[in-house]
């Protein structure tokens, strides 16, 4: 997309991995980037994905604490306050860029928001948070598709069956004491299966990352896409089974309130 | 020194003020009268002009159909939402209002909407600006309650606007007072900040850090706060009055409102005393009267300040923090001198709250912070930035009346966020888009921020069509919204409809009536100030004549004088203020001499030890009449 300022100079669509061939509105210098390196000149916003706006390649493991620094960084230099007295055009860059970066930065900082955020840029959509999913069942008063993790199958009915048992004591006013204790250790349970999931998460950012570097350094045999779709659906798979036992919890913390 | 001086101005629902940045420190500016809160009061006199502050006060008591208080209760809502308010208000609204109008409150013949109320609280303090700067002050950063909504926002900055001001910002009053406790302190660390005002309870956690200003979390009601005690007190003595003597008072609005103040006095007196009585003179000459112990009053109001707790660990679970993680608890806002609240915030977080700033003007202080960091020419604020949130979830309604979250509470701002819509219908060219405000699951129950209509859509088949909308919410938490349909590239149409707001016309013209109301305003204002010299003048001119320097005078001299002061006084009866000008200033030539013989006099009197009569200046303007005696001020 080439937007052209009143003075004919263009600023071009940054690519993703190099500076772009863009020329600052300003001093006309190239290699024109969030700022240009010339003249300090805010230039305009340009769709990137949020890894690159920080300069980041498409991995999973991140430095947290150089990712808060560069967002202060970026926070002193991008921010509205700053541009108050600049030129309108510079002010409405001002906004955009750093609403992009905020984004980013809240997207990027939370390892489950991240990981969701890559697979989306791999094209996936999430079967369980898939809003299409859940607008599409609401329209036609379908059931939508609950994906019950197989490992859990067992557990789930068992649990199922104990959570109508106190809701409709809660109904009648009664108090089930074994029951509640029965269902505050699943909860426990539960709730332990959902840590161990970050320790498993974390195993597949490694694989992701190990494939990226190879990718990177252009291996001669090139990673196959088979790999990749095989890691990017164990982590599929993993994130839909932590969004049940999260709702699981949350199930039966509601009955024993 | 910047040549354009900007401000920063605390809106309260109470009392409201106005202040600066003087080198590295920030300074409440006071009105003439001296005082540095300006109570958000305004009234309309006997002659139908409007007052604002403290000459506006003893209207609520004498004409409480005149006046109004705490409009900043009523900006950005609805006629639904305040309904219950209204009743405890002494104010009417008008009687011609149209469903889904801004509403319009009655003061005697005229009505308001409750953003020109505001924007003449506003005025005033602009006034009271520019006259200690002696130059025009047109920017300022605004300050609103961290949990108000986007209509509430927007209503501010109309307000800013009808007031003639270029409104720079709107910084949440937490994050505000975190810049002036900041500044104060310089120390890293996080930082909670209780904000307990008239009418509005903030909760918001920050890191401070380098300078940087970051909220983390942020909490609050704006519906809570002094206010709801005080009508807990009212109510509790209408209901003793109606018991005791047997008569409702409930509709006199002048016995309410003076129940009102003297239940506030009461109040205030509890802070630091374990009683105080409430007085009140009643109609056919009674008199209620009731002792209330502090014990007794905390009891009472202690619901209300339950409710401050619900906010604070919602605030302190978004943060994913403990009470024993926060390093400093600071107070704000006039209610948190009420003893039992800074125990409950003791309690809380388990530390002692700071209580260094005065929880009355940190606000406006931080906010003067805040405009200087704007206008970027200070080595004090050079390193300081702010990185605000929104405090709710921003979400379209989908099918089913149920809420789609794009934007969630605590997401940093600037933030946005894009969607994407399509048509049901074939051939169909325009889509409805509802935009709420609120955590619930249901459109219904979150505040109803917009409609959007999106028009001209290229005819096509239904689900073809593919709209990208954009919302983004701006540094003063307001939003924004564009839309594109993205096969055919056209920008489409978005027509808004804001829910509690005035459209930009509706502002404009407000703001153009402001220009004629203030030229008459200005215009009176004009002629009181030359009635207020003449009559200094005259005063110090009797003065003069009983003292021995009248004596030096020769017969045409004086006789000069008495014909001039004879015109003076002709003309003072009229409003013409050139005309009374014009008069003053031919007395004073005609004066000139005796006031150099009086001086001579005084100055030989003070050599003799003899003290000397200041002349009443009145309400004058400040500058030392050259008539007046000489005053020696010790600094």
């Amino acid at each position: 997309m080439a937007v052209t300022d009143k003075n004919g100079l263009h600023a071009i669509q940054l690519e993703r991995k190099e500076s772009a061939q863009g020329a600052c509105w300003s001093c006309g210098d190239m290699r024109a980037a969030l700022f240009c390196e010339s003249c300090g000149k805010l230039q305009p916003p340009a769709p990137t994905d949020y890894f690159s706006f920080f300069g980041l390649p498409w991995k999973l493991n991140i430095d947290a604490t150089k990712l808060e620094h560069d967002f202060y960084q970026f926070s002193r230099k991008l921010h509205p306050d700053v541009f108050s007295q600049a030129s309108e055009r510079e002010q409405g860059w001002s906004l955009q860029k750093s609403s992009q970066m905020n984004d980013a930065y809240r997207t990027l900082k939370d390892p489950i928001a991240r990981t969701e955020y890559l697979l989306k840029l791999e094209g996936v959509q999430l079967e369980e948070q898939s809003k299409a999913a859940t607008e599409r069942a609401r329209q036609t008063g379908e059931v939508k598709k609950q994906v019950v993790p197989p490992d859990l199958l067992e557990e789930v009915f068992e649990l199922n069956m104990q959570l109508e048992e106190a809701r409709v004591n809660k109904k009648m006013g009664e108090v089930d004491v074994n029951l509640e204790n029965e269902l505050k250790q699943t909860r426990k349970n539960l709730e332990a299966k959902f840590d161990a999931l970050d320790y498993e998460l974390k195993q597949y950012w490694n694989e992701w990352d190990a494939l990226i570097d190879r990718a990177a350094a252009g291996d001669s045999d090139a990673v196959p896409d088979q790999e990749r779709r095989s890691i990017r659906d164990k982590m599929v798979d993993l994130l839909n089974r932590r969004s049940y036992i999260r709702n699981l919890v949350r199930d039966v913390s509601e009955v024993l309130e | 020194m910047a040549d354009e001086r900007v401000v920063g101005i605390d809106l309260g629902t109470t009392n409201s003020l106005v202040a600066y940045m003087e080198g590295d420190r920030p300074v409440v500016i006071p009105g003439e009268d001296g005082s540095n809160l300006v109570p958000s009061v305004v009234a309309l006199d006997p002659n139908g002009q409007i007052l604002v502050g403290n000459s506006a006060r003893r209207y609520l008591i004498e004409t409480p159909d005149r006046a109004v208080y705490s409009v900043k209760r009523l900006m950005g809502r609805g006629l639904e939402d305040v309904q219950e308010e209204l009743k405890l208000f002494p104010f009417r609204l008008a009687t011609d209002l149209q469903p889904g109008e801004v509403m319009r409150i009655k003061l005697g013949d005229k009505d308001f909407t409750p953003p020109e109320i505001s924007a003449y609280i506003l005025r005033q303090l602009r006034r009271n600006a520019e006259r200690f700067f002696g130059a025009p002050v047109k920017k300022a950063v605004i300050t609103v309650p961290a949990y108000f909504n986007d209509a509430q926002r927007q209503a501010t900055k109309d307000a800013g606007r009808i007031a003639g001001l270029d409104v720079l910002r709107l910084v949440n009053e937490p994050t505000a007072a975190s810049l002036a406790y900041g500044l104060d302190e310089k120390k890293n660390g996080i930082v909670a900040v209780y904000d307990l005002g008239g009418g509005t309870f903030d909760i918001s956690i920050l890191k401070l850090h380098d300078g940087i200003f970051e909220v983390i979390a942020t909490n609050g009601d704006t519906h809570l706060g002094g206010d709801d005690i005080d009508n807990l007190l009212i109510a509790i003595a209408l209901d003793d009055v109606e018991g005791d003597l047997r008569v409702d008072l409930r509709r006199n609005a002048e016995v309410v409102q003076a129940i009102r103040k003297s239940v506030i006095d009461a109040k205030i007196a509890l802070s630091t005393k374990d009683s105080a009585d409430l007085e009140v003179e009643l109609p056919s000459g009674k008199h209620y009267q009731r002792t209330i112990p502090r014990a007794l009053f905390e009891q009472m109001v202690e619901p209300i300040l339950q409710r401050t707790i619900g906010p604070v660990k919602q605030a302190l679970k978004d943060a994913n923090l403990e009470p024993s993680q926060i390093d400093e608890v600071v107070l704000v806002g006039g209610s948190t001198r009420i003893p039992r609240v800074r125990q409950m915030v003791k309690d809380l977080f388990q530390r002692e709250p700071h209580t260094d700033l005065n929880p009355d003007e940190v606000v406006a202080l931080g906010a003067a912070v805040q405009a200087q960091i704007l206008a970027g020419g200070s080595e004090a604020t050079k390193d300081m930035l702010l990185l605000d949130v929104t405090p709710l979830s921003l979400g379209i309604e989908a099918l089913g009346g149920v809420v789609a979250k794009i934007i969630h509470r605590n997401s940093t701002i600037p933030a946005s966020a894009t969607e994407h819509f399509t048509t049901g219908v074939e051939g169909q060219t325009a889509v409805a888009v509802h935009v709420v405000q609120g955590e619930r699951e249901l459109a219904k129950d979150c505040r109803s921020l917009a409609r959007f209509d999106l028009r001209g859509i290229p005819p096509m088949p239904a689900g073809m069509p593919r709209i990208e909308v954009k919302f983004l919410i701006d540094a003063n938490g307001i939003l924004h919204v564009s839309a594109r349909e993205q096969r055919s590239g056209k920008e489409a149409e978005i027509s808004v409809q804001p829910s509690y707001g005035l459209t930009d016309e509706q502002v404009e013209n407000m703001l153009l009536e402001s220009f004629d109301y203030a030229e008459q305003d200005f215009a009176q204002r004009q002629v009181i100030e030359a009635r207020n010299e003449s009559n200094t003048i005259l005063a110090a001119l009797e003065k003069g004549r009983g003292g021995p320097a009248w004596q030096q005078l020769s017969p045409a001299e004086r006789n000069s004088i008495a014909q001039q002061e004879k015109a003076l006084r002709a003309v003072m009866e009229q409003d013409d203020y050139q005309a009374i000008r014009k008069a003053i200033d031919s007395l004073n030539e005609g004066t000139t001499r005796l006031a150099e013989l009086m001086m001579d006099s005084a100055v030989s009197s003070a050599l003799k030890g003899k003290t000397f009569d200041e002349a009443d200046t009145g309400e004058g303007p400040t500058a030392p009449h050259p008539f007046a005696p000489a005053e020696i001020k010790s600094e």
